[in-house]
């Protein structure tokens, strides 16, 4: 292999130019959500508004209840998460570490479900939802993700791993299942826990769609949806407060996938290469 | 009978439930529904058969959504594998910056759909958006990239594409990753050029990975919504009405609950039949591994 000094500038430039391309963007909406009104009407752009407007963040924070979206979104997203744990954790074990009349029925019926997403099958589950009154709250925006066949797939994974000596050594002092599962499973598959953490989080919290078709008013209404609504401020669209607006949604992910990049990126790709 | 028998399946319950309700029964539910005719108000449903079908086809907006639904697809799946592909073969590299570009390259994969169509229908605004501003630049005329019933949807795929490449071409390096090193050694040995290594090594060794993204990649797409409800509402003239805003519209705002249900059984059936051929090229590719 040659390595010159040019093709390793153009490799440099090219480089530089794909970050442009994928960040940037980003940057074009920090900068937009500092500007005034009328800083982001003026043509040709300016990249640095003259003035920092942070008053853009509290105009977006107070056109509607911000604190009450930003609250239901956590509940949505934190209370999946903790009933996805609970459901998928001992089911995981069961389909790795039992033998038992119909499991790989069961299971197959769990990977059909790994196929089917929300955005086919909303209709019946929202008139489900109706008839049993749960429209409008955060059950309904709940309940359908409190388990989750991608979760009990990979942890079967990685408990069908763990050699079986180690579990015999623990029956053989008597320990109950139970606490084989806390002590020595959960532990050994912390990684792969964690990993899945951050995927179910972080998609739940983005989820536009779901609490869209499932909330009529504010009371169940989430932080994207808020956002969403903040098209219809003013009448015509302000931009600065909309990127302002944005900007409470996407700095919290943007931070985290800063400090965890690495889980992060294997937490997404994980589905891909199984 | 005894614990240790019933053990396994009380510890599977919970997750199987939740599966069969939201999952299984809404199935069954909405093929139900797909042959009755009801307004979601009327106490009963009343059965006609195959009739909300033969309306679906017999509807000219229909068939303009199916269409719209596979340009959309087929352009986006295309763009996005192409693309992601070269940029695997091109980042492939553990080094530092490496790892930061692509970093970069992945990083509006975890952003909310709602704030990258909201990002990007200001940059693609017609008068102050910073698209044809660079345009502009080199002397090109404005684009009314969401407003023109021509450019709307190929608008639509540019959003798609800008957010699905990071994450095809990250499970592309990972498959590029695990083609063994001695196969390149003995191409090299055996003097093989690089177009050569690529096209009778590299891409068949690859044929998995390119399989599973353009399936995930269809299915995706064919569920497209939430940028048509943010940017575009299906519009204008009908140009970005797709398959699930089709179905959200017809359920939510017309109530014509059994003719939705009707699009949502055929979408199924859509991404049902690409499942299967999914595995079935699965199955028959699996002995190469």
């Amino acid at each position: 292999m040659k390595t010159s000094y040019l093709g390793k500038l153009i490799n440099g430039i090219g480089l530089f130019l794909i970050v442009c391309i994928f960040v940037f963007p980003f940057v074009w909406m920090i900068s937009t959500s500092f500007k005034t009104l009328g800083e982001t009407l003026t043509f040709p752009p300016k990249w640095i508004p003259e003035q920092f407007i942070w008053e853009n963040f509290a105009k977006a924070w107070n056109s509607g209840p911000f604190f009450k979206y930003f609250l239901n979104s956590l509940i949505v997203s934190v209370g999946i998460l903790i009933l996805q744990f609970l459901t998928i954790i001992p089911a995981a074990y069961a389909f790795a570490r039992y033998k038992f009349a119909g499991s790989s029925l069961f299971f197959a019926l769990t990977m059909i479900t790994l196929m089917i997403p929300g955005q086919l099958i909303f209709l019946p589950v929202y008139l489900q939802m109706s008839s049993w009154g749960l429209l409008d709250t955060l059950w309904a925006l709940i309940l359908p993700f409190a388990s989750s066949a991608f979760g009990i797939f990979m942890l079967r994974q990685s408990f069908m791993q763990i050699p079986e000596e180690l579990l015999e050594a623990a029956r053989f002092d008597e320990a109950p299942e139970w606490k084989i599962i806390l002590k020595i499973m959960i532990p050994i598959a912390k990684p792969v826990l964690i990993t899945f953490a951050l995927f179910s989080f972080i998609s739940h919290w983005n989820d536009y769609f779901w609490p869209l078709v499932m909330t009529t008013s504010d009371s169940a209404r989430t932080l994207p949806l808020g956002i969403s609504k903040l098209r219809e401020v003013d009448g015509g669209i302000a931009w600065n407060v909309l990127m302002a607006g944005n900007m409470i949604l996407v700095i919290p992910i943007l931070i985290v996938f800063f400090f965890a990049q690495r889980q992060i990126i294997r937490a997404f790709v994980y589905t891909g290469v199984k | 009978m005894a614990w240790h028998k019933l053990r396994p399946y009380a510890m599977i319950a919970p997750a199987i439930v939740i599966f069969c309700l939201f999952f299984i029964y809404p199935i069954g539910y909405m093929i139900y529904l797909s042959f009755h005719e009801w307004n979601f108000v009327s106490p009963d449903k009343q059965f006609v058969g195959m009739q909300n079908f033969a309306s679906l086809f017999g509807e000219r907006e229909f068939i303009e959504v199916m269409q719209n639904t596979f340009i959309y697809t087929a352009l986006t799946v295309s763009l996005t594998i192409v693309i992601s592909l070269l940029l695997a073969l091109w980042l492939n590299n553990n080094g530092s910056v490496y790892s930061l570009v692509q970093g970069a390259v992945f990083s509006p994969h975890i952003i909310s759909l709602v704030s990258v169509s909201m990002l990007w229908m200001w940059l693609m605004d017609t008068d102050y958006g910073l698209l044809n501003w660079f345009l502009n630049l080199f002397g090109l005329a404005n684009v009314s990239w969401l407003t023109d019933p021509s450019t709307s949807l190929f608008s639509l795929v540019i959003v798609a594409v800008w957010k699905g490449i990071g994450f095809n071409t990250l499970i592309f390096i990972a498959g590029l990753q695990s083609i063994p090193r001695d196969m390149y050694e003995a191409a090299q040995l055996d003097e093989s050029s690089k177009a050569r290594t690529f096209w009778k090594l590299t891409l068949p060794m690859l044929s998995p990975t390119l399989f599973f993204l353009t399936i995930i990649g269809m299915i995706n797409s064919f569920q497209v919504f939430e940028t048509i409800s943010i940017m575009t509402q299906g519009g204008p003239i009908n140009s970005t009405n797709t398959f699930v805003y089709y179905i959200y519209e017809y359920g939510f705002r017309y109530f014509k609950i059994g003719y939705s249900s009707a699009a949502g059984v055929l979408l199924l059936f859509i991404v049902g039949l690409l499942t299967i051929l999914y595995f079935k090229l699965l199955a028959k590719r699996v002995h190469y591994r």
